[in-house]
């Protein structure tokens, strides 16, 4: 059965409509290979029977020709969504045996559409994390390996247990979040592809909040078709969500094969970054090769405020997140550790006992710099550099660039723990090129683009306007075609 | 600066050890919204439910939940920014106020902070002995109420009722304009009557809907502005002028005594009549207040508020200077029936087609007396304005005396029923016939010789001839007639 699990979506639903084999059959191997991959820690929850009891409902729907948009695709779900009555923990101790009775309204649009859910995945926690080593469930395992070598190395984060599944064919698809980059990161440190829509395309109802003014919902998918069929289901307005949009979401698989015949790619001078190596800047001119040959046009363009974004998004995010992080009080759900001594010992020692050392320090951080006296100097200068970002993009956009092209991420993934002796900034860093689009609230999308020389994946990404989606989809499409498509050899 | 405009009246000043001192009171008023549901959720606003009964997953912060704006609250806010002369500001933002709080799930709570949706505005408070005064409104914003904790059901354990959590509340605030602790009742007075006119709120002070913090300052007159404390919640308007009194000359003896005002939150004991210290300046949280990123800002349209301004109902003050003018009643009745809005209706059901001045005194007077002897509202009144207007017309016609008048309404009051009915049936109407009055008065007179001897060098005692004329026909013989014959008889 092992050719099912490496069928892509846009496979699955012919395989399923010409009746080649049934979603129950189709969810079966994926069971199968959730359990056999164990060793990459990638699933923190197996929902074998539920998916199974989804997948024959599939096989009632099909068999009556009534199938949904994703009938029987078996989807792995973030750790970050709440899901119905089976844990949800933003793989954090302070949410421990925390089994919501409500469904995130984005995993609510794919079980509508008849998608089949196989468990939960890990994550780092509360979204915390470049490496996926901060989840309390101890970090995935990349199913990739540098060549010749065993050493374990990290998917990325924080949505390193999506990417990572995704890549292993543990799930045809899977739900993940991105704040400063934990879609795009991961997906390119495992050769898949991952899109963050515009903020307010996904309904942020049900998802863990990290922070708020940053979150948004997107698929990690095999190729940039399945991304785009993923991303119409997620997608809605949400009267529950006061910051999602109410604007049609538009067929995104319409765009692939499009032609990028004179559409204008532009090139930011500003992400040729200090120390960034050598086979990401080659990794970059080849993407801006494709694209030129498949008729695109090519210009440089400059994000002035691009090198702000960063410690930027390091104040607003802990700041947010220290707000949004109050409710895990040890009161009402969660963990409860003392209240012997009263109710701020509670809060005390639940909360100790309940967060890991990231998130403790940017809680830390983020009460900080919201503290009086020092707002004005942190939180309220960071939101004015990100006014300035977002006119960065809005300038260029407005002179007639339809997409721009940057590397995803400045270097391959990094072996588990080698960054355990590094500063916290070091580890930020990874961010570099991704949050500027967080901070401006635009649609970007990782689209793998080759390996390095250790044989590792590498991806570029692409940052469109507001809303732009589709133009993402159709630019990634050329790039997947003239890069190839990329998996892991399986060693697990 | 209205501080300055207000010249110190000798008459409010407060005598202490060592000269007069002048009080300065502000107030911050919370009320409660009267809306179904709640500021941000659907849950119901009812009081009175059984603990935890109307609490919604956003009103318990369970995680993944999203606040949304309830336009009702939102437009209820507008009506009292109207009605309160006060400015409506189109654009406004809502913020989180973060602290940590068993009855506050959030962790914060969502208020408005720099961007009110309401600014200045200024009520006019009548006090007794006819001075007006105007009180500046500073500003009118929207926040949530927190729950309540619950410390005398388990020896060793606090309960938390979330039902109150979420629910809408108007702070308003005051300059600081008051000038005694009566200024202050009057002004907490005044702005429930329009609260309860406008029907923003149901000013129920005994459910807490409205409580007030009041802040005292004293000082010489003509000096600068005090140190002042913050009395919090403080929920009855009797309670208001004795925590100013109490506060005052606390504060009084203080300096007097050569101390010195330390700023502080305090609380007023009725049951001692005293305040004591609550938290001091030092311990006052830091509440690192920021926008919240869940909610966009609240932009208002303009024509929007005109149709709002076009529903207000007739105000308090409006209808006052009506009833002087259009019925010719005093400043005073016109002050007492427009107090509430359902006295002022039933006067003007009852007034119509009458003479208005006597309605407004059965109605300020015999009817008032009544309903607070029995404790009870207007709205309860067993006496209805047609039935009130039947007896005003009974003595207009001549039919009944006052005092029939008098003990007809006690009869309608406690067993109903139409007044010229009863009066009918009861024989209760007025002797007007003077040849019958005739024969009483010569009866009294020839039985009286002694009494009409005295009365040669005492003309008073004509009206203990009166009172045995009225008491031997039952109270039913016209006065005036009586008058006229005992005059005529006695050769007055």
């Amino acid at each position: 059965m092992s050719a099912l699990i490496d069928l892509t979506i846009a496979g699955i639903r012919e395989g399923l409509a010409r009746g080649d084999f049934s979603a129950t059959e189709l969810t079966q191997a994926y069971v199968d290979a959730i359990e056999a991959a164990r060793p990459l820690n990638a699933f923190i929850v197996e929902t074998p029977d539920k998916a199974l009891a989804m997948a024959a409902e599939s096989d009632r729907r099909i068999a009556a020709g009534t199938a949904r948009p994703l009938e029987g695709v078996p989807l792995g779900i973030k750790d970050l969504f709440a899901t119905e009555g089976i844990h949800t923990q933003a793989c954090s101790n302070v949410l421990k045996g925390f089994e919501p009775p409500y469904e995130s309204t984005v995993t609510s649009n794919l079980w509508a559409d008849g998608a089949v859910m196989l468990g939960k995945l890990n994550m780092d926690e509360f979204a915390m994390g470049s490496s996926n080593e901060t989840s309390a469930y101890g970090p995935v395992v990349n199913p990739w390996r540098m060549a010749g070598s065993n050493a374990p190395m990290t998917p990325g984060g924080s949505s390193g247990g999506s990417a990572a599944a995704v890549a292993a064919r543990l799930c045809a698809g899977a739900t993940a979040t991105d704040t400063g980059g934990s879609i795009r990161q991961p997906a390119a440190f495992t050769g898949t592809v991952g899109i963050k829509p515009t903020y307010g395309r996904c309904s942020r109802w049900g998802i863990v909040a990290f922070a708020s003014s940053l979150d948004q919902a997107g698929p990690i998918a095999r190729d940039v078709r399945d991304a785009a069929i993923l991303l119409k289901s997620m997608a809605s307005v949400d009267a529950k969500d006061a910051t999602s949009v109410d604007l049609p979401v538009p067929d995104y698989e319409a765009a692939i094969g499009q032609s990028v015949k004179g559409l204008r790619i532009g090139i930011p001078k500003e992400y040729r970054v200090e120390g960034m190596p050598e086979e990401i800047e080659r990794l970059w001119q080849q993407g801006i090769a494709w694209l030129r040959d498949a008729g695109a046009e090519i210009v440089d363009i400059s994000l002035p405020h691009t090198k702000y974004a960063l410690p930027a998004y390091y104040i607003v995010a802990p700041a947010e997140a220290s707000s949004n992080l109050a409710r895990y009080d040890g009161v009402r759900f969660g963990l409860r550790q003392g209240g012997g001594d009263g109710i701020v010992d509670l809060y005390e020692k639940s909360r100790a006992a309940g967060f890991g050392r990231e998130v403790k320090r940017r809680i830390l951080i983020g009460t900080y710099v919201l503290s009086a006296g020092y707002y004005d100097a942190y939180y309220l200068q960071a939101q004015k550099v990100r006014t300035l970002i977002k006119r960065d993009f809005e300038t260029v956009f407005a002179a007639g660039v339809d997409t721009i092209l940057t590397p995803a991420t400045p270097s391959a993934a990094f072996g588990l723990e080698a960054m355990a002796t590094a500063s916290p900034v070091e580890m930020y860093l990874n961010d570099v090129f991704t949050v500027t689009v967080n901070m401006a609230g635009l649609p970007g999308i990782a689209v793998p683009a080759g390996l390095d020389q250790k044989g590792l994946p590498l991806g570029l990404q692409l940052i469109g306007r507001p809303f732009d989606e589709s133009t993402l989809f159709k630019v990634g499409k050329v790039i997947e075609d003239a890069a190839g498509h990329f998996s892991p050899e399986r060693w697990w | 600066m209205n501080l300055a405009l207000r010249t110190p009246d000798p008459k409010k000043l407060l005598k202490g050890a060592t000269g007069d001192w002048e009080v300065v009171v502000g107030m911050e008023v919370h009320a409660q919204v009267t809306s179904k549901s709640k500021l941000f959720s659907g849950a119901s606003t009812e009081f009175g439910g059984a603990p935890n009964s109307h609490v919604s997953l956003v009103d318990a912060a369970m995680p993944g939940m999203l606040p949304v704006i309830n336009a009702e609250c939102v437009a209820q806010a507008v009506r009292t920014g109207l009605g309160l002369k006060a400015k409506i500001n189109p654009v406004s933002v809502f913020d989180r106020k973060n602290y940590f709080y068993p009855d506050l799930p959030q962790g914060y709570q969502i208020s408005q902070y720099k961007q009110p949706i309401v600014g200045e505005g200024e009520i006019t408070v009548d006090l007794e002995g006819g001075e007006t005064i105007t009180v500046g409104i500073e500003r009118l914003h929207l926040e949530q109420d927190a729950g309540k904790s619950v410390h005398d059901q388990h020896p060793t354990l606090s309960y938390v009722d979330l039902n109150r959590s979420g629910v809408a509340l108007m702070e308003i605030v005051s300059r600081p304009d008051l000038r005694s602790a009566e200024e202050a009742s009057a002004y907490l007075s005044k702005l429930r009557t329009i609260l309860r006119y406008l029907g923003t709120c149901d000013g129920n002070m005994d459910e807490g809907s409205l409580r007030a913090d009041v802040n005292v300052s004293v000082r010489r007159p003509g000096d600068p502005l005090g140190t002042r404390c913050e009395i919090k919640n403080v929920n009855s308007i009797r309670f208001v002028r004795q925590a100013v009194e109490a506060e005052a000359r606390r504060q009084i003896g203080i300096i007097e005594d050569g101390g010195t005002i330390d700023q502080e939150t305090r609380l007023f004991d009725p049951s001692k009549g005293e305040t004591r210290s609550m938290r001091s300046k030092e311990e006052a949280h830091d509440y690192r207040y920021f926008p919240d990123p869940d909610l966009l800002p609240l932009e208002l349209d303009e024509a929007w508020i005109a149709s709002l301004a076009e529903g207000l109902p007739e105000l308090p003050d409006a209808k006052k200077a009506r009833f002087i003018a259009e019925y010719g009643l005093s400043a005073y009745d016109a002050t007492v029936l427009v107090d509430e809005k359902a006295t002022a209706d039933f006067y003007e059901a009852a007034a119509r087609g009458r003479d208005p001045k006597i309605v407004a005194n059965w109605v300020t007077q015999e009817l008032a007396f009544r309903l607070n002897k029995d404790g009870k509202g207007i709205e309860e009144s067993p006496v209805s304005p047609e039935q009130i207007g039947a007896v005003v017309d009974l003595i207009a016609d001549g039919t009944i005396s006052g005092k029939i008048a008098k003990d007809l309404f006690d009869i309608v009051w406690s067993e109903g029923g139409d007044p010229r009915a009863i009066v009918e049936a009861r024989g209760m109407k007025q002797v007007t016939d003077t040849g019958a009055i005739e024969k009483v008065v010569e009866e009294i007179i020839a039985a009286n010789p002694e009494k009409v001897e005295q009365l040669k060098a005492k003309p008073t005692l004509a009206g203990w001839f009166v009172g045995q004329v009225m008491k031997a026909s039952g109270g039913k013989a016209n006065p005036q007639a009586v008058n006229d014959i005992l005059k005529r008889k006695l050769g007055l």
